[in-house]
């Protein structure tokens, strides 16, 4: 017996196919079939979606779900239940667990416990050398087959240039990117804040905006040069942006994300030494912050991606230069930019969702993205006039680490629904993906 | 503390500030965020403790029944040793608590020791600790404990920029348009910020003097002046305050060598004529002699730095003194 489901009414928001009008979904077996006004469909659930925007169910290619190893921190029940509340409806996972993802053993057991606890899609994400240790690569086809979509040593840049030439020349040939976390280590050493005024006065070593940069101008040379994917993860700085763009223009394949938090906030979150504000690449300050906004608006940054990395509390309890970079993200990355980029009036809406959903999608070659006949029913019910509080009891992370706690952000994440089933609806988890 | 029995000779330079103004602060984290106003008032009541050390019975009983732990994550036989003098000589109950023989050893968390020691019925906490912004960290959870910063990473040291700031007043009799030039480095140095952050609030003209990899890039937005010549740095110079140049920062690429450093920076009685004749030498100990500072000069006629030493017991007295919260009561 087929399952039918009609979201009702609500303003249809499709960057792929362009539409943004007043129309109903029809959804039949997980899939989506047809986009229309005026639908009938008596023998369909219905959901009255009237005021909501319907849009493609949000992808976020970065996050850290710290299973297998750091169960403490997140779990993929945890961390799929807040992607779920945060309009996610896939999600792919770096590597850095432990073990790390640097087999398909990893990857099956991703898969295996996604099926009986993901409340969105898992797509994993390989190691690109084995340990992460940057000397021997990965099993790049194996992982593949088994479902990696990409390769990172997130966490770590791959610091041997000859080690990801080689890596960008071989997984080219298997359609996969390398997704770098371009920092060039030496000029990280122990810095934990931006190389500016504020990082001088704290007595805290700054990461220079060099170490970025130099480390983006590298990836893109390698990339020409063997014709492999480089992305590069969480950009941080203007002159990365700079670089990024005339990669671009000379046809390399360089894509890029950035983070909410990179995109909304600066090192001025650091003072009185607030370690929920510590993270890598670190928050930078005002030029950077707009040119990356103005990055995310020209394409020159391809999407939002959150870097959801869960810590405890007790981590973060610590001196700030021991307290372990990130911060959590996917409960809330939506209503966070349309409150700083949409409701400001930098970024029209169907812009920012594109960024989110589709340009996220595109980069790792994902089926979702879009609302067209015959995809997946991977579609996120928005309110625009809701609004969302960061607290400790609304948020499905089981971590809080954030220097956002306490905002009151514009819009709400209405309903969530994966493969036509619905995950989240109105501030509560409803049902797993799968099981 | 002005209408107290050991109100201040006229005489003394610190007469300047009156009035002064409150005090109401429990912990003492950092310079920059203090007042000018508040960094007068306690080299106003650091004058005061000074008078009581030059007496024959140094011992006040302001802090009787009150307890002082010393946590120092670094090793510090100097400041230690100042603020537990301080703390004795108003009769505070003295703790130096180990971190090498202590739980930390075993991999407790800061904040537990922290708390251990509350618990055990500290009124001051002085912490030392290699990273900056524990102060902070501490005085956030336990905000009912008064946390007196000795040192935190490179961010700040409060206590020596305030008995720098009373002996450069003791010697020169004031602050204001003082020259000082602060030789070393700098980007490492908590003593260099805190006496950055106070000598600018009371008016002091600031230069930093080093190699362009021991100043940070954007010293002179703090409204100090940035030399790399010495003999510019410190010209017509009232203060030569000479940091202590660290062997780790030579290993770093920070610098070529000590001979280097030597021939570019090092104090010598030579150099020093390029000040002004009254010119006084300082330096916050322990001093690297032959290197950053002659030995001649160390020992010599300008050298203030035992009086450093000694200023420091009144500077770090009047710290405890103006954090207690209850002055009216118990003032010396």
């Amino acid at each position: 017996m087929s399952r039918k489901l009609l979201v009702a009414g609500a303003r249809v928001i499709d960057p792929a196919s362009g539409l943004d009008a007043v129309a109903d979904i029809l959804v039949e077996d997980g899939r989506i079939v047809r986009v229309a006004p005026g639908q009938k469909a008596p023998d369909a659930e219905r959901v009255d979606a009237a005021g909501l925007v319907a849009a493609p169910g949000l992808v976020d290619i970065h996050v850290h779900l710290r299973e297998p190893g750091r169960e403490d921190k997140e779990t993929i029940f945890s961390g799929t239940q807040a992607a779920a509340a945060g309009g996610f409806t896939s999600i792919c996972p770096m590597p850095n667990t432990n073990p790390i993802c640097d087999s398909s053993t990893v990857v099956n057991y991703l898969r295996a416990v996604t099926e009986r606890d993901g409340h969105v899609r898992v797509f994993p994400i390989a190691a690109v050398t084995r340990g992460q240790e940057g000397k021997e690569i990965t099993e790049f086809g194996d992982l593949a087959h088994f479902g990696a979509v990409a390769f990172s040593d997130d966490g770590r840049p791959v610091a041997n240039a000859e080690i990801m030439r080689r890596a960008l020349e071989y997984t080219a040939m298997l359609g996969r990117p390398i997704l770098n976390h371009a920092e060039i280590p030496e000029l990280v050493a122990d810095g934990v804040a931006h190389a500016g005024d504020r990082a001088a006065r704290m007595g805290l070593r700054g990461v220079p905006a060099a170490a970025e940069s130099a480390c983006v101008a590298r990836d893109i040379e390698l990339a020409a040069d063997t014709g492999g994917h480089v992305h590069i993860c969480h950009v941080s700085t203007e002159r990365a942006c700079e670089l990024i763009a005339d990669a671009k223009a000379r046809g390399v394949r360089v894509t890029a994300e950035a983070t909410p938090h990179h995109l909304v906030l600066t090192d001025e979150m650091i003072e009185g030494f607030n370690t929920f504000a510590r993270v890598a690449p670190p928050l930078r300050g005002e030029a950077d912050r707009a040119a990356l906004r103005e990055a995310l608006r020209s394409g020159v940054i391809d999407c939002v991606a959150t870097d959801h990395a869960p810590h405890t509390e007790i981590e973060k309890e610590l001196p700030f230069d021991q307290a372990p970079p990130g911060m959590i993200g996917l409960d809330f990355a939506f209503q966070l930019l349309y409150t700083e980029l949409v409701e400001t009036g930098f970024l029209p809406l169907p812009l920012l969702i594109d960024r989110m959903s589709r340009c996220a999608a595109r980069v790792l070659g994902l089926e979702g993205g879009t609302l067209r006949e015959g995809g997946p029913a991977d579609i996120v019910l928005l309110d625009l006039s809701g609004e969302t509080r960061i607290e400790r009891r609304s948020v499905f992370s089981k971590s809080f680490n954030t220097p956002l706690r306490g905002r009151v952000l514009r819009s709400r994440v209405a309903r969530t629904i994966v493969g036509g089933r619905t995950v989240f609806a109105d501030g509560k988890i409803v049902s797993k993906a799968f099981a | 503390m002005a209408d107290s029995a050991m109100a201040v000779e006229p005489a003394h330079p610190v007469a300047q500030f009156e009035p002064v103004g409150e005090f109401t602060r429990r912990h003492l984290l950092d310079i920059e965020s203090l007042t000018r106003a508040e960094i007068e008032r306690v080299l106003h009541d650091t004058a005061a403790f000074k008078d009581v050390l030059t007496r024959s019975v140094k011992k006040l009983p302001t802090l009787q029944g009150r307890s002082v732990v010393n946590i120092f994550f670094e090793s510090s036989t100097r400041t230690r040793t100042s603020f537990e003098v301080a703390a004795k000589r108003l009769s505070a109950d003295v703790t130096n608590f180990t971190v090498a023989t202590s739980a930390v050893a075993k991999g407790e968390s800061l904040l537990d020791t922290a708390k251990t020691i509350r618990a055990l019925g500290a009124d001051y906490i002085v912490l030392r600790h290699a990273s900056a912004g524990v102060p902070h960290l501490l005085a956030r959870e336990m905000p009912d404990v008064s946390i007196i910063n000795a040192g935190d990473g490179c961010h700040e040291h409060p206590t020596q920029a305030l008995l720098d700031l009373y002996t450069m007043l003791e010697k020169l009799g004031r602050i204001e348009e003082l020259t000082v030039a602060i030789v070393g480095d700098i980007l490492h140095s908590r003593v260099a910020r805190s006496n950055i952050w106070a000598l600018t609030k009371l008016g002091a003209k600031v230069r930093v003097v080093g190699p362009r990899t021991l100043i940070p890039r954007l010293a002179a937005s703090w409204g100090v002046e940035v030399h790399h010549d010495l003999t510019e740095g410190i010209r017509d110079a009232d203060v030569v305050y000479l940091l202590r140049i660290q062997m780790e920062r030579m290993t770093a690429n920070l610098f070529p060598s000590i001979r280097e450093y030597k021939f570019l920076y090092a104090i010598t009685e030579h150099r020093l004529r390029h000040a002004k004749p009254h010119a006084i030498v300082m330096h916050p100990g322990p001093t690297n002699r032959g290197v950053e500072i002659d030995g001649a000069v160390a020992d010599g006629p300008r050298s203030v730095i035992d009086a450093q030493v000694t200023n420091g017991i009144a500077a770090r007295m009047a710290v405890f003194y103006l954090l207690s919260g209850a002055r009216k009561e118990i003032g010396p």
